[in-house]
């Protein structure tokens, strides 16, 4: 039987190191909605989430109050509208009606987030892909709680340098639009390589069309008991750190399986994955820097940050795997700027720096994530910087992302304010010299020789 | 059996296991494991019960306990096993 140490160290975790789900959520396929009228379809798409979704926010209450465990987000994902809206959408505009039919069914449900506004173009891009790109900074900049997401290539394809120039520009624009907010629109628009069809986490979350009809996913957090697991090991070896990190992960993710299997049987809809992510958040001592920090670097982004940074990753999983039956989506260690406060610290101190976040995605985490930079960023340079990101994705057969934002009206060392899980960013310098020539090539970027397996 | 633990923590008292012995039995919540500890001088009680055979939703009776510690100066809280069994079983 349990007993009394472990009760008090479970809810040690919980109480005083930030443990938590970080979100449940329900995949939704909306292929059953095509529909070659607008209105319909919107309806369609409206009725199918507000019914499917109807009982998860309650559901998740219900669990977080049995098991006092907090489920920080409860979210939705859904098919890429650019596949669902190919028939009815003619315009920009029509996007944008099935962007707030989203974000309408979000305050419905109560979920924080919906994502799947999102377009596949890894190759190519339809013609309904470019409506709906071409509509997201009017669509982020009047809803609230809608997603937006564009896979832009893939090991299998290669880049898509088209779709890379254009979201340079739609980054650019829902920048400008939701200025008077910080440039939030740019918060929730994230570009892919390698994007998962089952990741849990926004603003990539989108429901593939790989997936089920319906389906649950659980995301799981925990860098607070992380770093407090490795407070107990200071100054041991490298074995004695990474078998620390392997057994706080196998804890951390069997609460996630827990929580994922209860949510799947009460709602009756299949268990998808579990995603291995440690995600931090704002709060103090939720910080995946402050877990860098422990192991003995001064800051993040000091040297060895990214050695850190690979065992960190390679331990969390080997820890996660074993505790969950299915594990998939984004499963890296997260490392946004703007959501962690040693990171806000580390680049507020000069020790991190955008080249070396680049280098700490290279052996894990997914990608750039929620950086602000100068609000004169041109459209190119920032197409430059999603270029180099999604390169390293598709030779490193990985997911690399980029979540970007040019702050209008600010410069270097200014700060952006988000709010809420979003946090605060520290605007930070980006390389000036041009890569115009380069983005304006277009055309595609041949998929790498190693993917060629067959 | 539907095993939940409840967990005590707070300033040591007089009648603080008697108060909530008393609220469990009246529910017809039968006790499996009750042990103490003192962690940073605080009182630490844990009990395992099976609430099998009360009749209070989970949630009501998990805010009875709560408002019973808060009137004694505890932190009580009530957790379904799973959660320490999945964490700290294989």
């Amino acid at each position: 039987m349990i007993n009394i140490h472990e009760v008090l160290e479970t809810n040690e975790m919980i109480e005083k190191e930030n443990l938590d789900v970080r979100t449940i959520t329900l995949g939704i396929s909306l292929l059953n909605c095509i529909d070659s009228d607008i209105d319909r379809l919107c309806d369609k798409i409206y009725d199918r989430i507000t019914t499917t979704a109807k009982d998860l926010v309650a559901t998740g209450k219900a669990i977080e109050r049995e098991y006092g465990i907090p489920i920080v987000n409860k979210r939705i994902s859904v098919t890429p509208a650019a596949l669902v809206g190919g028939s009815a959408c003619k315009k920009p505009e029509d996007y944008v009606k099935i962007a707030k039919t989203l974000d309408r069914a979000a305050k419905t449900t109560g979920v924080n987030f919906i994502g799947g506004f999102s377009a596949l173009v890894s190759k190519g891009m339809t013609q309904s892909d470019a409506l709906l790109i071409r509509s997201i900074p009017e669509a982020l900049a009047s809803t609230e709680f809608v997603c937006s997401s564009v896979n832009l290539g893939a090991t299998k394809t290669g880049l898509n340098m088209d779709a890379v120039k254009m979201m340079g520009e739609v980054i650019r624009e829902t920048a400008e639009n939701t200025e008077k907010q910080g440039s939030i629109g740019c918060a929730k628009l994230v570009v892919f390589c390698n994007a998962p069809d089952d990741n849990p986490f926004m603003a990539g979350a989108f429901h593939g069309v790989t997936e089920a009809d319906e389906i649950i996913n659980v995301g799981v957090s925990g860098p607070g008991v992380m770093r407090k697991a490795l407070e107990s090991v200071r100054g041991t070896d490298f074995g004695t750190l990474c078998e620390t990190v392997k057994k706080t992960a196998f804890k951390i993710t069997r609460v996630g399986q827990l929580v994922a299997r209860e949510a799947s049987r009460r709602l009756d809809i299949p268990f998808g994955i579990i995603d291995l992510s440690l995600a931090p958040t704002p709060a103090v001592g939720d910080s995946i820097a402050d877990i860098f920090e422990e192991m003995g670097l001064e800051r993040a982004g000091a040297p060895g940050t990214t050695a850190a940074l690979a065992l960190l990753n390679d331990q969390v999983k080997k820890g996660g795997v074993m505790a969950s039956s299915y594990v998939g989506g984004l499963s890296g260690a997260f490392i946004p700027v703007s959501e962690d406060q040693g990171m806000i610290k580390a680049v507020t101190d000069g020790a991190l720096t955008l080249e070396k976040l680049e280098a700490m995605t290279c052996v894990c985490s997914v990608g750039l994530d929620m950086i602000a930079i100068p609000g004169d960023t041109k459209a190119t340079t920032i197409s430059g910087v999603i270029a180099d990101e999604m390169a390293i994705g598709m030779v490193n057969q990985k997911t690399t992302a980029v979540r970007i934002i040019p702050a209008i009206g600010k410069k270097v060392g200014d700060m952006v304010e988000f709010g809420g899980l979003l946090g605060y960013a520290p605007v930070m310098p980006v390389n000036q010299f041009d890569c115009s020539a380069f983005i304006n090539r277009g055309g595609r970027i041949p998929a790498p020789i190693h993917s060629f397996k067959n | 059996m539907k095993k939940t633990v409840v967990t005590v923590v707070g300033k040591d008292s007089v009648g603080i296991i008697a108060r909530i012995c008393t609220y469990l039995a009246d529910n017809e919540i039968n006790i499996l494991d009750i042990s103490q500890t003192i962690v940073d001088g605080f009182f630490n009680m844990m009990m395992i019960v099976d609430i099998a055979r009360c009749s209070r939703e989970f949630g009501d009776m998990a805010d009875d306990l709560e408002r019973i510690g808060m009137e004694m100066s505890c932190i009580v809280k009530t957790q379904r096993e799973d959660i320490f069994d999945q964490m700290h079983r294989i």
